[in-house]
């Protein structure tokens, strides 16, 4: 795509371009950075509309971001380089407005790295309480234990927000936005409530049974993955993979194994790609069975949940005989896999796949075809394509707004390029087609493993690698796909064995991000189908 | 047909006869007080086991089993549990009105039994607007789920009361009308006097057309008194935890919680007055040595089979189909199921005054 970085070099000569030809990254100063921004976004040979992730960066001289987009048409990836040698008070420009994600992600690098973006409507922390002392990801942070201590009183919370905009003189000034309306009746959803999927909160206001604007409140699951990633080596960071999004572990576990392996020019075997894939693949047939249970149960219908456990049990019963564990199984790792299949493995596989269709069948019987079922969902929490790509939803409820997202079609990786598969996408953007494209998913995960099944090749199911494993200096950034969207891994090197800085781009946060825009003008029962249907997990948007 | 009246006289007149009037009318009352607690507690008790195992039945599951041959113990060892639990002080709660919430639920339950038709002669009161009577009592409910809501001052609870306020009174027309047209039919509103009107076959039989169409729409809007799925939304517990009594314990939160399954017995019960005979045994015209047979059958047997089946049925529908949301159920309450009923109810008139009827 030399085109692509004569062009920039073109219209902004100040800007440096380096990197691959597949992945340039454009380094620019935070003056030109907005008008980059729209020029990346709007020019018709470039449209870059997805803004995949922002990674924050500590480079000890200077703060600043790496902005990674990509193009829903094109399919081509560029970084951009943002950076500020300011530490007391760094400030960057706000994209938010041209990509609707950035505010949740700018809020991110806020929390982590203290980088205030100028023109973000909301710059409060993320994940972390509102009292917190220091920025955790900084180099420089201070990790004593008493400057955090563990509180035993109330959670504090705020009702406003800052906003930090800048005059007509260049002046940077900060103004206190509330939150909600003076008189709003707000109701608080979570952090323990049923229909939440976990510890996420969502502050509604409501004007009777209908929604006017939801503030959702994150971290309470937060761990700091990256933070404690940056401590240990490689091999360790992997344990993590299972525990964000914890039913896309194999994929997970597989994403940071290939970006490990890509840096240190690891080769593994064709046995290990074939165990990977068809490991995602029943990750993902699992994933969608739980979701259509919990979404039924979440619409008031809790048997479909038994119908649809009774599959998932026999795929875990499968993983069980191989991998040891039924959830966090921690099967990848580089160079392969941990163990051999089990003997019986492929015999379990083909039963699966067999009893698979008649199951599915009966869930549209007992489900989809309902007219109750169809009346909650259709035509609920609409999201159209262009606002799919601007909140970066990715994964089945990205494909179901008719945004052709698949990583595994867009930027095929392991063997899934010789596979035959179909990417599902519906048109309607609704908690209906999100659901269908689910269903229809299982069925293409099913194809994918009829095909695999009798085809494992023999050799190697792990090559040897250092013992002590070293990436050389660079950075890496790859995008696969889990059960629920778009998962992207950064890693950055400064040659040693542990990674310099780490950074999980998770589908899920950008799910709980548009939340509020789809939820709008809808009732409090729409808000449990809309946010059932997203399917996040919120140990995967917390970290 | 056997006749308890001999029994329930027998008793009345062995009291008569060394007991003043009043105070045999006191002892009376008294008895038939214990009497109808003991069937209510036991059949909440029952109630709750028989959900729970045809839930279980439904979703490939085995249902309780450890406490009592198949589980059977199960319920009296909840209702141990739900016996012995602290009642929490809430602050901020109406104190008055948030204790008499479950109160005033569990009183309609308990008056609705009054007209129950046990069996011939088992009856509390037998009196000419028994039904009537009945629908009267039963709203009261609402008034309860009403205060609970709004004493806790919770917003989960505030809402779930709006919506069950919502809900009942729409769906009290829909009963009032399907219960009128069956009215009609039998020319009554004596409980008894129902019964018996379906000597030579049930309502369901005689009034075919319009009683099929009543039926129906009874056993929706019956549904949705109750507050069982698909129309739980006053304690839709994956929007709004549990609605109403989020904030309720220990044996105030089972008083509703027995109220449920004793509402879900008399909506099944007065169905089974209505369009299947109360105690009546099944009875074809014409087939003498067939109803003898059927006669054979107490009519309490009867009555408690036929409540037992239609609660299996509404048992089945909140065990299959999701719930709806409020605007849904309002529509469908006030466009589909009051039209129909109002020209089910010409209809039913019609028949009657042109004897199509059997």
């Amino acid at each position: 795509m030399a085109n692509i970085k004569e062009k920039i070099a073109q219209l902004f000569p100040q800007a440096t371009i380096e990197g691959t030809e597949e992945q340039p990254l454009v380094s620019i100063a935070d003056a030109q950075w907005r008008s980059l921004a729209k020029t990346l976004r709007d020019d018709a040979d470039l449209q870059y509309d997805y803004l995949v992730t922002i990674v924050g960066m500590d480079w000890t001289d200077s703060l600043g971001c790496i902005y990674y987009l990509m193009s829903s048409k094109h399919n081509t990836m560029l970084g951009v380089k943002v950076a500020t040698t300011d530490r007391q008070k760094p400030m960057l420009h706000s994209v938010a407005d041209i990509w609707a994600v950035g505010c949740l992600y700018e809020r991110e690098v806020y929390d982590f790295y203290g980088i205030i973006f100028i023109g973000n409507p909301d710059m409060r922390r993320l994940f972390l309480n509102i009292d917190w002392v220091g920025y955790p990801l900084r180099k420089d942070y201070d990790e004593n234990p008493e400057l955090n201590p563990v509180s035993i009183e109330n959670e504090r919370q705020s009702d406003t927000t800052d906003t930090y905009v800048e005059d007509d003189k260049g002046n940077v000034v900060k103004r206190e936005v509330n939150v909600f309306e003076p008189g709003d009746f707000v109701v608080n959803i979570g952090p323990q409530h049923p229909a939440t999927h976990g510890v996420l909160r969502f502050r509604t206001a409501v004007d009777g049974e209908e929604i006017k604007k939801i503030d959702v409140y994150m971290g309470y699951i937060h761990r700091g993955v990256e933070k404690l990633c940056e401590n240990l080596t490689y091999p360790q960071t992997l344990h993590f993979m299972d525990r964000l999004d914890y039913f896309s572990a194999h994929n997970y576990h597989h994403a940071l194994c290939r970006v490990i392996e890509k840096a240190a020019g690891i080769q593994i075997s064709r046995r290990a790609e074939v165990i990977r894939v068809m490991m995602d693949e029943l990750s993902r047939i699992a994933s969608h069975c739980l979701f259509i249970g919990t979404y039924c149960m979440d619409l008031g219908a809790t048997t479909m949940l038994f119908y649809t456990l009774r599959v998932r049990e026999q795929i875990l019963d499968i993983m069980e005989k191989t991998c040891g564990a039924r959830m966090t199984f921690n099967y990848d790792c580089i160079g392969g896999v941990m163990q051999d299949l089990a003997p019986d493995f492929q015999a379990d596989v083909k039963a699966l796949i067999a009893v698979l269709p008649k199951n599915i069948k009966e869930y549209n019987k007992v489900f989809t075809g309902n007219v109750i079922a169809k009346n909650r969902m259709e035509g609920v929490g609409v999201l159209s394509r262009e606002d799919a790509i601007s909140y970066a939803v990715t994964g089945p409820s990205g494909r179901a707004s008719g945004w052709a997202c698949d990583m595994r079609k867009l930027r095929p990786y392991s063997i899934y390029s010789e596979l035959d598969f179909n990417e599902v996408v519906a048109t309607e953007g609704d908690s209906m087609a999100r659901f269908k494209v689910r269903i229809a998913e299982m069925e293409e995960s099913a194809k994918i493993l009829e095909q695999l099944v009798d085809n494992i090749p023999d050799g190697e199911y792990c090559v040897k690698v250092p013992k002590v494993l070293k990436l050389p200096a660079g950075r890496w950034f790859e995008v696969t796909e889990g059960c629920r969207g778009a998962f992207g891994v950064y890693i950055e090197s400064d040659g040693s064995t542990k990674p310099y800085r780490l950074k999980l781009a998770t589908p899920c946060l950008p799910l709980a991000g548009v939340v509020d825009h789809i939820t709008r003008g809808s009732k409090i029962a729409d808000l449990i189908t809309i946010g059932g249907s997203l399917d996040y997990i919120v140990p995967d948007m917390d970290r | 047909m056997q006749d308890f009246s001999i029994i329930t006289n027998w008793i009345h007149n062995l009291l008569a006869s060394f007991m003043p009037g009043w105070l045999t009318v006191t002892v009376e009352c008294l008895l038939v007080g214990v009497g109808l607690l003991l069937v209510y507690s036991v059949l909440a008790l029952f109630y709750i086991l028989y959900e729970r195992k045809l839930c279980a039945w439904f979703q490939c599951r085995l249902g309780p089993n450890r406490v009592g041959p198949w589980g059977l113990l199960q319920s009296v060892a909840d209702m141990f549990k739900i016996l012995i639990k602290e009642l929490i002080e809430l602050k901020h709660v109406d104190r008055f009105l948030f204790a008499l919430a479950p109160y005033l639920v569990i009183i309609a339950s308990m008056l609705a039994f009054s007209v129950m038709p046990w069996g011939r002669g088992l009856q509390v009161v037998d009196f000419n607007i028994g039904i009537f009577f009945l629908l009267a009592v039963s709203s009261i409910g609402v008034l309860g789920i009403l205060l609970a809501g709004w004493s806790s001052n919770n917003k989960f609870t505030l809402i779930g009361a709006m919506r069950s306020g919502a809900q009942m009174v729409s769906y009290e027309l829909s009963i009032g009308l399907s219960v009128l047209t069956m009215v009609c039919l039998a020319g009554t509103m004596s409980v008894e006097g129902i019964v018996m009107a379906q000597y030579d076959g049930w309502f369901i039989f005689k009034g075919h057309i319009p009683a099929i169409i009543a039926f129906v729409i009874y056993m929706i809007a019956g549904t949705a008194e109750t507050n069982r799925g698909p129309f739980d939304l006053p304690e839709a517990e994956s929007e709004l935890t549990a609605g109403y009594h989020t904030e309720y314990s220990g044996i105030h939160f089972g008083f509703f919680y027995l109220a449920e399954y004793l509402n879900l017995f008399i909506v099944s019960g007065v169905a089974a007055l209505l369009f299947f005979g109360g105690w009546m045994p099944l009875h074809v015209p014409g087939w003498e040595g067939f109803n003898e047979v059927m006669d054979y059958i107490p009519g309490l047997v009867w009555f408690i089979l036929k409540a037992f089946t239609l609660s299996a049925i509404i048992i089945w529908f909140k065990w299959t189909f999701p719930r709806l949301r409020i605007d849904q159920l309002l529509s469908l309450e006030w466009k589909y199921l009051l039209p129909i009923n109002l020209v089910n109810l010409v209809l039913m008139v019609a028949i009657i005054v042109l004897g199509w009827h059997f």
